[in-house]
């Protein structure tokens, strides 16, 4: 494929808690950053797609920003909003329709584990009753399983969230910039055995924004275009392994993220094998050893050496989540999947300062998943 | 005098000496389903029959509620004083589904995957007129 469509602006509000600043606000915030990235103004924006989950109606930050008239439509796809956004924009500029465009996501959720609207999910009053209307407790069941297939042991968890608050330290965008050791990480309180306190991100707060081109465009608004090569979005079959499911197929399915990977290096005709570095959805931390595999980066099993090793530090063999991920930034919901983007970016650009991966990457990948079983890949080069 | 009222109608067999899951099954491919639900995710057909599922299966994987669910949507203690974690997991019910279901267990030392659990109905709650609430759980099986 060749190259069709380029970032060549990119913005983001600090993720985290940022209380009397509403979730819009931090959106309008990161769209300003994103046109002052890309040296451009509202008014050259001729289309948008955004939305949040639980901060308001994304078209409705036009009044902030300017009312230009622009074409601006919401989405709404769970933990896949922002990379539906951007999966649009992307469309939108392929077919030929628009040549520059912004993807927007942002969100502000209340403290603790996401309150979950059952009937929105398509789920009875009783499932909540029953107190199973808990993602937290998917992801426990998930990775329990996991380690009971494939060997992964506990400590293993632990490195994974070590890593995470260790780049997260190195991230001024980052919500959580403390370091923490293995120790304290297994030691802290247990939520949804095997996974721990520490072990969980936590939702939150922030905004991002990125503005896409024509490809043979680009290089009127920056000299390093950063060309997206692929954007797929999957949700699951019959027979996955999904979040907030009364039930499963007694027969097995590898899931959505699976689809989805294979359709995006598909689309860009890369393999995982050319990939440089990811950025994996890590709801928790055994959810990125999973999400590893299920990418196509390594067999299932392999993590528990490769972590051992520490192949997927920043230094390493294939770094992964290197702006610190879900668990050191948290995950509003909106903005959570334009968040790796973002990083990606950054790192394809040289501009990641004391967390940039060595050796001028060239292609970098992200993966998000949500309920009630999606996920989102996108593939950049330089 | 108190009676025991299902958390919900239609999921489960209430009141029953021996209550077992309401769920539904495809006329066209037999694929199994829980709860009760009209169309099969399996063959995409639009003809299903309720069943009453198997009462016993496998633990396939679990976990603990470590901490008290929000309410709503909770009914039972979300008091964080006293609070009492629980089992969650799914039984595989053989040839047909698995379902997510509350365990009676919530030791990590007492759940391993692959055992054998049983339906069994367990009070959640009590409501404003003293009536106890009830739910259904898996337990080891006998």
């Amino acid at each position: 494929m060749s190259d069709e469509v380029a970032i060549v602006g990119i913005g983001m509000h600090e993720f985290g808690r940022h209380d009397g600043v509403t979730g819009m606000q931090q959106g309008v915030i990161a769209v300003r950053r994103a046109l002052a990235d890309a040296g451009l103004k509202w008014e050259d924006m001729q289309f948008a797609f955004g939305g949040s989950a639980a901060a308001g109606a994304a078209d409705t930050m036009v009044s902030q920003l300017g009312l230009t008239g622009l074409q601006f439509i919401n989405v709404a796809n769970g933990c896949a909003t922002g990379g539906s956004a951007l999966f649009s924009v992307y469309n939108t500029i392929r077919s030929g329709v628009f040549d520059l465009g912004i993807a927007i996501g942002f969100d502000k959720h209340e403290r603790g584990a996401f309150r979950i609207d059952t009937r929105s999910h398509g789920l009875g009053d009783w499932y909540g009753a029953n107190g199973l209307a808990l993602t937290t407790q998917f992801f426990g069941m998930k990775i329990n399983r996991y380690m009971h297939e494939y060997g992964i042991t506990h400590p293993t968890l632990a490195k994974v969230a070590a890593k995470a608050f260790r780049n997260g330290a190195a991230n001024p965008m980052a919500w959580r910039r403390k370091p923490l050791s293995e120790e304290e990480i297994l030691e802290s309180p247990m939520l949804s055995y095997p996974l721990t306190q520490y072990m969980f991100c936590n939702p939150g707060e922030g905004g991002v924004a990125l503005i896409l081109a024509r490809a043979d465009k680009a290089r009127q608004y920056t000299d390093r275009p950063i060309y997206l090569k692929a954007a797929a979005v999957r949700s699951r079959r019959f027979g996955s392994f999904e979040v907030l499911a009364p039930s499963i197929a007694v027969e097995h399915n590898a899931g959505p993220t699976v689809d989805a990977s294979k359709a995006a290096f598909e689309m860009a005709g890369m393999g995982p094998e050319d990939m440089d570095l990811a950025q994996l959805q890590d709801t928790e931390a055994g959810a990125e050893i999973m999400h590893m595999a299920e990418n196509g980066f390594c067999a299932h099993g392999d993590q528990e050496r490769m972590l051992h090793d520490g192949d997927t530090e920043i230094g390493g063999r294939f770094p992964v989540n290197t702006d610190g991920g879900c668990l050191a930034n948290g995950e509003p919901i909106g903005a959570s999947g334009l968040r790796q983007v973002y990083e990606n970016v950054l790192q394809l650009r040289g501009d990641a300062g004391t967390r940039q991966v060595p050796d001028e990457p060239k292609t970098a990948y992200t993966h998000v998943y949500g309920a009630p079983g999606i996920s989102g890949v996108t593939i950049l080069a330089r | 005098m108190p009676t025991r009222k299902a958390v919900a109608d239609g999921v489960f067999t209430w009141p029953s000496d021996e209550p077992r899951l309401l769920g539904s099954r495809c006329t066209d491919c037999g694929n199994h389903m829980f709860p009760v639900q009209s169309g099969c995710p399996k063959c995409a057909g639009s003809d299903t029959e309720p069943v009453e599922l198997d009462r016993r299966g496998t633990l396939w994987t679990w976990t603990i509620q470590g901490f008290p669910p929000k309410s709503p949507p909770y009914l039972g203690n979300d008091d964080p004083a006293t609070f009492e974690p629980f089992g969650v997991g799914y039984v595989e019910l053989p040839g047909q589904v698995k379902v997510e279901t509350r365990l009676t267990v919530s030791d990590p030392a007492q759940l391993q995957i692959g055992m054998e659990m049983e339906l069994v109905i367990v009070p959640l709650t009590t409501d404003d007129a003293g009536d106890e609430i009830v739910t259904f759980a898996f337990a080891p099986a006998a």
